[in-house]
């Protein structure tokens, strides 16, 4: 009442603060203010609700201004008056003054006239959750979105009402999509009626968003309770049978005071200690117990003294849970809307699985890719010309350093791995020509020596890269364009890096083709490959053609060392960690045949990934077990997928 | 001549000083083994010389002018030497190149790895249990060597395949049993299915990865790669110097170098060995001849391994510790290196080279070995030695095929029929003059 009287006041004098503008009293918000001018100047939590409430449904401008101010404590009244205003401090004790109603300055003065309002956290929060209906209509989408993120992550009852009032006025389409979604999560968590609950939750059947599981999760929170008899319509838990263990189930009722606690082996253990009396336990002599049986006798002995509880036995156990009856209830929700949110997770949970599949797919697909990648280099001078060479991985290795030398000088991403892939291919086919001049060409006739010989290139040449590279991981950055992934929904989603590696997979399998089936090159391998003295025969030079063989498998190594070490870290040992699984993919797909290669490399990486699903924390043992799979493999198909046949057979 | 082929193919690649009578049947006839090789003789000889030698000059029980670390090292070269054996059996004799021994070696260590860790630390838990009030159970001893040795793994429980750690006799038999059935099966499998060459040398180093990827994880149960540590400590045996034991572990590899390389020379002397070899050179003529060529494989395959096994079940007690990277792919793969440089095809040859790189790997990466200034650039070799290895390793490949152990036949003279270098067999692979001499 006495603010009133003073408002009253107020207008009839119309005291000025000196200053230039002139101070709006009979402004709407500042009416609106001084009708709650009592516990806004309180400043409690408890009381201050209404007042917030007021503003936030006045629908005025002002008001959003006012709140911010508010929380941003710049709200000043005057301790005469009880006028509000906005102030910032000045020097000298002065505060400057601007009206609440359009922020005009109005002036200075002395600041021991003004009071300070210091809304605490609480009370800020309030204001917070007020003001995100203004900023849900707020005309920058901008501000809307942001609103929309702070209700995402923290949202309150409170916010319901706010977003659905500002559904209908929105212009933006994606805005307004979000925000109707976001109402209808809110409604699930926090609508009290039943019906609407549970047509929201219905609604949102099938649908993969992981907010969605967050809002439906802990409606289906159960607890698993006992009684002498369970309630109308509760699932019914046999201990030991369901997923309730007997263990758990009389834990249960320990914790509640309803049974005595199980006598176990540290408890039978530590009656006994107690109890020793020189040197004996109830009679018994401490040297002989030293086994289980023994012990339970001491302690029996112990209880029928009395100085133990009495013996839980697991007959004990059986008869005080057979004297109730376990059952699970719904705490997080009302049954109906709980039982509705099951089975919507439960319709979740298979469109989970569906699209699971098809990242699962996605991943092997992309790891085939790689391994083809790192095969089709073998698949050349294996596959083809017969000459097993354990540096190939090397090779590989060789290429990924060449781009990462070759970005120390070109800064620019991009044009880095343009300049590198065609400089991998170079180094690498040169090192291949180099390779197979100085050693290969003297052990055509005796496969376990080049194996060895090349062996030994492999650990040089390992060694040599950790002397000029050093032992940490070298970084092959991939350019901006292929950072993030392409995501077709909260499961599947595949990074472009790996799109790209495929789409380079395709490219080398058409080039290995063009090659080997369109060129004269290719015409002369094949010759070469199937009767080199037929073939030098008719004017082909079978050194000249198995050192372009060779060096051309080792150039596309190079390149699928960019490729994975764009990837993968570069490091000394990268190549090595691929060759067994290159030799693996050449060797199941079919030897000399590079459709077996890439149906070797799909099945490879398929296995593997498909095992690392099933057992997701343990890389280790997926590969571990794919090898044996492998090995098994071989057994039934010795010469792997496509096997060749008839002359092809034999050369 | 069904049975000249064999016994001139014996003559090429038998026992290096022996001169095989020509008229003998290829069974080798009644003489003893020692007198139809009489390097085995001189081996014995050189073996037993060196374990006295190192005896008197160790700080166990001679001057003390070796010490106990050298003669570990020795003593684990002796136990390489042993494995390499295998290797050349396998490999130079019957042309298997496995890539899976050391894997055998390793598991044998483990094998005995487990009793000595079991077994010394149920002396620590028993001691230590023994201050507690209640003397413990079986129970509480069992969970408390769990806790001790899997603590490191997070797990507090014994895996199955430690169910017989507790017991030395059944570990022994492991360290036999577990590598032989492991070759037995894969074996079986590999050439049951024909598999040879190097698709085969690639399948054991694959099995060889998954073997030491296994290893690498915590719950394989054997505390991952942190392997097993501590191995050097006899249980039961703490008051005895690491001087002294380090002797009975030589003396004891030394006895098992010996055995293993009469075994091996009574193996490849006899009408066996002429098999043998003769699938070696060609095994599709041998399979023709009617000899069951995947049975004789099978079972070089499997005896190597135990012979493996029983290697490492000496060397590791000796290293202290043995991991999973003591399996990767790369081990076995230097054992093929040892056996190349020293000479395949010939049994001291593989001793030889096991002793003599593996030695020298261990001075140059020591640390030992002076570095080399160049200038602008000082050669490391620390880090420069696997380089050099490498490369010598395609050197000995290219140019001395017959390794270390070629050079003891130059020096013996020994001239052999020219064919003109060419192949012995009709195939491409077949084994060519120049590799079959010795």
């Amino acid at each position: 009442m006495l603010w009133l009287c003073r408002l009253f006041l107020f207008c009839a004098v119309a005291v000025m603060p000196m200053g230039a503008g002139a101070q709006q009293l009979d402004a709407p918000i500042q009416q609106l203010l001084q009708t709650h001018g009592e516990i806004i100047a309180k400043s409690s939590r408890k009381s201050i609700g209404p007042a917030i409430d007021a503003l936030a449904a006045s629908g005025m401008a002002e008001a959003q201004v006012v709140l911010q101010r508010w929380q941003d404590k710049e709200m000043w009244f005057n301790k005469d008056t009880a006028v509000f205003v906005f102030a910032e401090e000045i020097e000298n004790r002065q505060l400057r003054l601007f009206d609440v109603s359009d922020g005009s300055e109005i002036g200075t003065a002395e600041k021991n006239a003004y009071k300070q309002l210091k809304p605490n956290s609480g009370i800020r929060g309030m204001i917070a959750a007020a003001l995100v209906q203004f900023q849900l209509s707020d005309p920058d989408p901008n501000t809307r979105t942001t609103a929309l993120d702070a209700i995402e992550r923290d949202a309150e009852a409170s916010h319901l009402a706010a977003l659905r009032a500002a559904i209908d006025s929105e212009p933006n389409i994606q805005i307004k999509a979000r925000k109707t979604r976001l109402e209808r999560l809110l409604t699930i968590r926090f609508d009290d009626d039943d019906d609407t609950r549970i047509a929201a939750i219905v609604g949102f059947k099938g649908d993969l968003g992981v907010d969605v599981r967050a809002a439906l999760n802990p409606l289906v929170t159960t607890r698993v309770e006992y009684a002498e008899t369970a309630p109308k319509g509760a699932v019914i838990l046999i201990p030991g049978a369901d997923t309730l263990g007997v263990a758990d189930a009389y834990d249960l009722m320990v914790s509640a005071g309803d049974a005595p606690a199980r006598t176990d082996a540290s408890t039978i253990r530590q009656t006994l200690i107690d109890n020793i009396n020189g040197t004996t336990v109830a009679g018994i002599q401490i040297a002989t117990l030293d086994n289980d049986a023994a012990r339970l006798k001491a302690y029996a002995a112990l209880a029928r003294n009395g100085a133990a509880d009495p013996l839980v036995t697991d007959e004990t156990v059986r008869a005080a849970l057979g004297a109730v009856t376990f059952f699970e209830v719904f705490i997080g929700a009302p049954p109906r809307v709980a039982t509705a949110a099951q089975a919507a997770l439960d319709d979740i949970e298979a469109a989970v699985a569906f699209n699971q599949t098809a990242d699962l797919a996605l991943d092997a697909l992309s790891l085939a890719s790689i391994y083809f990648l790192a095969a089709i280099g073998l698949a050349i001078t294996f596959g083809v010309m017969g000459v097993i060479n354990m540096a190939h991985g090397e090779f590989i290795m060789m290429g990924a350093y060449t781009g990462y030398v070759v970005q120390l000088f070109i800064p620019d991403y991009t044009l880095s791995i343009l300049v590198a892939l065609p400089l991998a291919f170079a180094v690498t086919f040169g090192a291949g020509v180099a390779m197979e001049r100085l050693v290969i060409r003297w052990l055509y006739h005796r496969p376990l020596e080049t194996l060895l010989a090349t062996f030994g290139i492999s650990i040089a040449l390992q060694q040599l890269a950790k002397n000029i590279f050093g032992t940490q991981a070298r970084p092959l950055t991939a350019p901006g364009w292929l950072d993030g992934s392409w995501v077709i929904n909260d499961i599947v989603s595949i990074s472009y890096i790996r799109i790209a590696i495929f789409v380079l997979a395709l490219t080398f399998l058409a080039l290995f083709l063009f090659v080997m089936n369109r060129t004269r090159l290719g015409l002369e391998v094949r010759a070469v490959t199937q009767n080199p003295r037929m073939a030098a025969s008719m004017g082909i030079n079978p050194d000249r053609i198995n050192m372009l063989t060779f060096g051309f498998g080792s150039g596309i190594a190079g390149i699928a060392g960019v490729a994975i070490g764009l990837y993968a870290k570069v490091t000394s040992e990268m190549g090595a960690d691929y060759i067994v699984q290159s030799f693996m993919t050449v060797v199941v797909g079919g030897v000399g045949n590079i459709w077996g290669t890439l149906l070797g490399a799909t099945m490879v990486g398929t296995l593997q990934k498909g095992i690392e699903f099933l057992n997701p924390s343990n890389t280790l043992a997926a590969q571990t077990y794919m090898i044996l799979f492998i090995i098994l493999f071989i057994q039934f198909r010795p010469k792997g997928i496509i096997a060749l046949k008839g002359r092809a057979a034999e050369a | 001549m069904t049975d000249t082929a064999p016994s001139s193919l014996s003559k090429y690649s038998g026992g290096a000083g022996a001169e095989p009578p020509r008229l003998a049947t290829p069974s080798g006839g009644a003489k003893p083994l020692v007198q139809r090789h009489p390097s085995v003789l001189i081996f014995i000889g050189c073996l037993a010389l060196f374990t006295l030698g190192i005896t008197i000059l160790a700080e166990g029980f001679g001057i003390g002018v070796i010490s106990t670390s050298f003669v570990k090292t020795l003593g684990k070269t002796l136990c390489l030497c042993l494995v390499a054996l295998a290797m050349d059996l396998v490999w130079g004799y019957t042309g298997i190149l496995s890539l899976g021994h050391m894997a055998f070696f390793g598991i044998g260590g483990y094998a005995i790895g487990m009793w000595l860790m079991y077994a010394r630390t149920e002396l620590i838990v028993v001691e230590s249990l023994a201050q507690a009030p209640l003397p413990p159970t079986p129970q509480e001893i069992s969970d408390g060597i769990a806790a001790q040795i899997f603590g490191v793994v997070g797990a507090s429980e014994f895996p199955p395949i430690w169910a017989v750690a507790h017991s030395l006799p059944l570990q022994l038999a492991a360290v036999v049993l577990v590598p032989g059935l492991i070759a037995l099966v894969f074996g079986w499998l590999a050439f049951r299915s024909r598999v040879t060459g190097v698709y085969l040398s690639i399948l054991t180093q694959a099995m060889t990865l998954a073997l030491a990827l296994y290893l690498f994880q915590n719950d394989s149960g054997l505390r991952g790669n942190n392997g097993l540590s501590g191995l050097q400590n006899l249980p039961g045996l703490g008051d005895v110097p690491q001087s002294t034991v380090s002797m009975w572990f030589l003396w004891a590899s030394a006895a098992a170098l010996g055995l293993g390389y009469l075994f091996c020379a009574w193996i490849v002397s006899g009408k066996f060995g002429s098999v043998l070899r003769a699938i070696r050179d060609d095994e599709a003529r041998v399979r023709f001849l009617g000899y069951s060529v995947e049975a004789y494989k099978l079972f070089i395959f499997t005896v190597t391994a135990v012979i493996a096994g029983i290697a490492g079940a000496l060397y590791y007690p000796q290293a202290g510790i043995i991991n999973p990277a003591e399996i990767a792919p790369i081990a076995s793969i230097y054992l093929a290196v040892w056996v190349a440089i020293g000479g395949r095809g010939r049994l001291y040859g593989a001793v030889i080279g096991a002793a003599f790189v593996s030695l020298l790997s261990t001075w140059f990466t020591g640390g030992q070995a002076p570095d080399i200034n160049l200038g602008p650039y000082t050669i490391q070799w620390v880090d420069w030695w696997t380089i050099l290895l490498g490369l010598s390793f395609v050197a000995v490949t290219l140019f001395a095929p017959k390794g270390i152990g070629g050079l003891i036949v130059i020096i013996e003279r020994r001239t052999t029929p020219n064919r003109h270098g060419a192949d012995l067999g009709p195939d491409p692979g077949a084994l060519r003059e120049k590799e079959a001499e010795t």
